[in-house]
C-alpha cells in the first residue's frame, strides 16, 4: 500500500462525545464511523462476533466494541465513559461514549469536559424527548463549542423531509433555554449510512456535509481561548546542574492565551511584575506559546514563585476572590454537605472550601429551576456558593474552561466528589 | 491549519508533559514502569521534556522476566548511561527463586502472569506510590476504561466500576497510606501515533523494530523468537525468515512479523494498512476474553 504518512503529521485533534441511550443507535454510529473509516481490526471483529455469537445474537454487536469490561458484556450495559480513537488524513478523533443507564450524568459530563464537539441523538420516529433535553442541557453547562443534532433512523421515516424539519424545529423552539453558540442538524441512518460517511442517495432534499465530513471540518481553533493569557505554575524546574547553574524555570500548561518573550507579566498572588525571559522546551527556544503548549518559561526577575501561582499578563487579570459562585455536578453517593468542608483542585492550585449555600437545583428534564428541594445527591446539578481558605485566580467557566473549572474531593475518602462550573465573581 | 492551533501529534505530547509534571509534583517517590519497548522509549523521551533542561527526576524500574532479547537489554543499559538516570530491576527470577510464584510448565509457559507479583513487591519494597505506564487505551477493551491516574488499593488492584471521574485537567492523586497510583501519559496515543512521533522526533529505537534476519517458528498463527527456554513442538521448524517486532515484550509471547520495513516511513505504512491490533500478536491476550482485565484488576502492567 502507498501511503503518503507525511500528511499526517499535519492532522489535527478533534475530542467528542456521544449522548444517548440502548435503542438510538449510538453504538451503531460509532460502529459505523470506525468501521467505515477502517478502524476496527479483524482480530477486534472476530473477538465481537464470537462473543456476540455466545450471547445468541446473530450479526456481530458492534456495542460490544465499547463495552470493554466484563460486567458490561454480560449485562449489556456501558457501566463507564469509554473512549475510542480513529482518524482519516486530515483528524485524529477521540470519541468518549458515555453511557445510557447508571451514572448517566457523571459520566456524560465527565466525557463532555474535554469535548470539542458533542454528537446528541434523536430518533425520527420519536422526535424531541426529555432525553433530548438531558443531552443538550449537559452540553451547555459544560460549554462544548460545537453541537451535532443528528436525526437518525431515517429509513424508519421513509427519509421524509417532514420529519427531519418537524424534529428540527422542535429542537429549536427549546434551544434558547440552552448556550449553545453552533448547532448543526443532520439526517442520518446510522443502520445503512445514510450521511455518515457517505452522502444519502435517499434524502436529495438535504444539502449539508455528511457527519464525518462536518467532524473533518467544523472550526475548531477558536475552541481554545487565545484573548487571555494566563499560566498556571505546575512545577519548578531547577537543574542545579554546572551548564545551568542559576536556571529557575517555570513549568505548566498554558490554560489560555498567547505569550511571548518580552511580554510584562504579573505574578498572582505576590503581584511582583516582570518580563518573560524565555520560553524553553527540550527541542527549541520559542518566541511564542500559547494554549494548551506545555512549556517552560523563565522570567527577568528573581522571584518567589510555586506550583499553584498564577502567571498572566499586566494588562489582563483574572477574577480573585476567595467567594466563588459555581454549578456543580455532583457525583457521589454521599449528598453535598451544607457547610461542609472540602479539599478543591483549580488549575494547579489546592485549597479548602466550605460549602455555604445551596441556591437551586436543576431539573435537566424539564430545564426549571427548583428552589425548594435542596438537598445534592449523586447525579445532581445545582448552582452553590463557597468559600475558599485563599483566594482562586480564575475566570468564568464561559469564557474559560480550564480556569473556570474545579473538582471537589473527599477529604475523608479522597474520592472526587463534585465537578464545579464557576459562574460569576460575586 | 490555523497559526494558533497545534497538530493532534503536539497536543498528545503537550497533554503527556503535563502529566509527567502532575505527577513529579503531587507524589514523592515516582517511578516509569520501562521495558525497553517503543512506548516506553517515547514515556522517557517526554519525561525528558516535562524536566528539561534537568535530568529526569523520576527513577526506571524494568520488570525483568529473565527472557529478553538481548538487543532490548542492550538499549535499555545504554540510554540509562546516557542520560543519568537511576534504574531499578524487579527480578522474576528472583520472585521463582524465592518461592513467591511457581513457573509455568508445557509449551506455552510463559513468565508474563509472574511478572504482576513482581511488580507489585518491587513497588511495595522501594516504597514507590505512583508507577507510570506506556499503557493505551487503544491497544486492548479493558485498557480503554483506563484512567490517567489509576488509583490502586493496597493490594495493588484496580476496581474499575469504581474508578475516579477525571475531568478537564484535574488529576487527583491523594491517597492513602500503602496505597498507590498507575499513571498513562500516553491513555490517549494510538499505535499509530507512537510510530507517527518516533518519526517526528527522531527517536532511537531498538533495532528489533527494523526488518533483520532471524531464527523463528510459527504456533498458533504467531511467529515467534527461538530461545534457549523455548520448547519447539515436534509439527514446528524453526526457520530463518526477515522479520520485526511491533511491540516488545517478554521473549516467550512476543510475535514478530514478516517484514522489509528497515525504516520508520516504511514501518509506518506498514502500520497504517495493518489489519489488526498489535496486541492480537500477543500471546498472553489470546487466554481469554477478559485476560487483560482479569490480570489488571489482580495489579499487572
Amino acid at each position: 500500500m502507498q501511503n503518503n504518512n507525511n500528511g499526517y503529521l499535519d492532522m489535527e485533534l478533534l475530542r467528542f462525545t456521544t449522548a444517548g441511550s440502548v435503542d438510538d443507535g449510538k453504538s451503531t454510529l460509532i460502529g459505523r464511523l470506525l468501521y467505515d473509516s477502517k478502524s476496527i481490526f479483524e482480530d477486534q471483529l472476530e473477538a465481537i462476533e464470537k462473543a456476540s455469537k455466545n450471547k445468541g445474537a446473530e450479526k456481530a454487536d458492534l456495542a460490544l466494541l465499547t463495552d470493554g469490561l466484563k460486567a458490561e458484556r454480560e449485562q449489556g450495559i456501558t457501566i463507564d465513559v469509554a473512549y475510542r480513537y480513529f482518524a482519516t488524513p486530515k483528524r485524529k478523533f477521540i470519541i468518549a461514549d458515555t453511557p445510557g443507564h447508571i451514572q448517566y450524568t457523571r459520566n456524560m459530563v465527565t466525557g463532555a469536559s474535554t469535548a470539542n464537539l458533542a454528537i446528541i441523538l434523536i430518533d425520527a420516529r420519536h422526535g424531541v424527548i426529555e432525553q433530548t433535553k438531558r443531552h443538550s442541557y449537559i452540553a451547555s453547562l459544560l460549554q462544548i463549542p460545537h453541537v451535532v443534532v443528528c436525526i437518525n433512523k431515517m429509513d424508519l421515516v421513509n427519509y421524509d423531509e417532514k420529519e427531519y424539519k418537524k424534529i428540527k424545529k422542535q429542537f429549536l423552539e427549546f434551544a434558547p433555554k440552552l448556550d449553545v453558540k453552533d448547532i448543526d442538524f443532520i439526517p442520518i441512518s446510522a443502520l445503512f449510512g445514510d450521511n455518515v460517511v457517505e452522502r444519502s442517495e435517499k434524502m436529495n432534499w438535504y444539502n449539508g456535509s455528511t457527519l464525518l465530513h462536518l467532524l473533518e471540518n467544523v472550526y475548531i481553533s477558536g475552541d481554545y481561548n487565545h484573548a487571555d493569557a494566563r499560566f498556571p505554575v505546575q512545577y519548578v524546574i531547577r537543574p542545579q546542574s554546572d551548564e545551568f547553574h542559576d536556571y529557575r524555570g517555570y513549568g505548566g500548561r498554558i490554560d489560555g492565551g498567547i505569550f511571548k518573550v518580552g511580554d510584562k507579566v504579573k505574578i498572582l498572588p505576590s503581584g511582583f511584575e516582570s518580563k518573560i525571559k524565555s520560553i524553553d522546551t527540550l527541542n527549541e527556544k520559542l518566541e511564542i506559546a500559547y494554549a494548551p503548549q506545555s512549556v517552560s518559561i523563565t522570567i527577568e526577575d528573581d522571584i518567589d514563585i510555586s506550583r499553584g501561582d498564577m502567571i498572566v499578563k499586566s494588562n489582563n487579570l483574572p477574577n480573585q476572590s476567595q467567594d466563588i459562585t459555581a454549578m456543580i455536578s455532583w457525583f457521589n453517593e454521599r449528598p453535598l454537605q451544607l457547610r461542609g468542608k472540602y479539599a478543591i483542585k483549580h488549575t494547579t492550585n489546592e485549597v479548602r472550601c466550605m460549602i455555604q449555600e445551596v441556591r437551586f437545583k436543576m431539573d435537566i428534564n424539564s430545564l426549571e429551576r427548583d428552589y425548594e428541594d435542596k438537598e445534592v445527591k449523586v447525579n445532581d446539578i445545582a448552582r452553590i456558593k463557597l468559600r475558599t481558605t485563599q483566594p482562586l485566580f480564575f475566570d468564568s467557566y464561559k469564557k474559560n474552561r480550564y480556569t473556570g473549572s474545579f473538582i471537589l474531593v473527599d477529604e475523608v475518602t479522597n474520592e472526587t466528589v463534585g465537578a464545579g462550573m464557576i459562574v460569576e465573581r460575586i | 491549519m490555523n497559526k494558533y492551533n497545534l497538530t493532534h501529534l503536539k497536543e498528545l505530547e503537550s497533554e503527556a508533559i503535563f502529566i509527567f509534571r502532575e505527577v513529579a509534583a503531587q507524589f514523592d517517590n515516582p517511578v516509569i514502569l520501562f521495558s525497553g519497548g517503543k512506548d516506553s522509549i517515547v514515556m522517557f523521551h517526554i519525561a525528558r521534556k516535562a524536566f528539561f533542561p534537568a535530568k529526569v527526576p523520576i527513577p526506571l524500574l524494568h520488570i525483568d522476566t529473565g527472557h529478553n532479547f538481548d538487543e532490548a537489554i542492550d538499549f535499555r543499559d545504554n540510554l540509562v548511561k546516557k542520560y543519568g538516570v537511576k534504574l531499578y530491576v524487579g527480578s522474576v527470577q528472583k520472585s521463582i527463586d524465592d518461592g513467591k510464584v511457581r513457573e509455568e510448565t508445557g509449551f506455552n509457559a510463559s513468565r508474563n502472569m509472574l511478572q504482576t507479583t513482581t511488580l507489585l513487591d518491587s513497588i511495595e519494597e522501594y516504597k514507590f506510590d505512583a508507577a507510570i505506564g506506556g499503557g493505551r487505551r487503544d491497544e486492548e477493551k479493558a485498557r480503554a476504561k483506563e484512567r490517567f491516574f489509576s488509583h490502586r488499593d493496597d493490594f495493588g488492584q484496580w476496581d474499575p466500576k469504581n474508578q475516579r471521574p477525571e475531568l478537564w485537567n484535574l488529576f487527583n492523586g491523594k491517597k492513602r497510606m500503602g496505597e498507590h497510583f498507575r499513571v498513562f501519559p500516553l491513555s490517549n496515543w494510538t499505535e499509530l501515533d507512537v510510530w507517527q512521533y518516533i518519526y517526528m522526533e527522531k527517536i532511537e529505537i531498538p533495532s528489533l523494530y527494523y526488518s533483520h534476519k532471524r531464527e523463528v517458528f510459527m504456533r498458533d498463527g504467531v511467529l515467534l523468537a527461538t530461545a534457549p527456554f523455548m520448547k519447539l513442538k515436534p509439527n514446528e521448524k524453526a526457520e530463518i525468515l526477515n522479520v520485526r517486532c511491533r511491540t516488545i515484550g517478554d521473549i516467550t509471547n512476543t510475535g514478530l512479523t514478516e517484514s522489509k520495513a528497515d525504516n520508520l516511513k516504511d514501518i509506518i505504512d506498514e502500520i497504517a494498512a495493518e489489519r489488526t491490533t498489535e496486541r492480537g500478536q500477543r500471546f498472553d491476550d489470546k487466554r481469554s476474553e477478559t485476560a487483560m482485565e482479569d490480570r489488571k484488576k489482580d495489579g499487572y502492567f
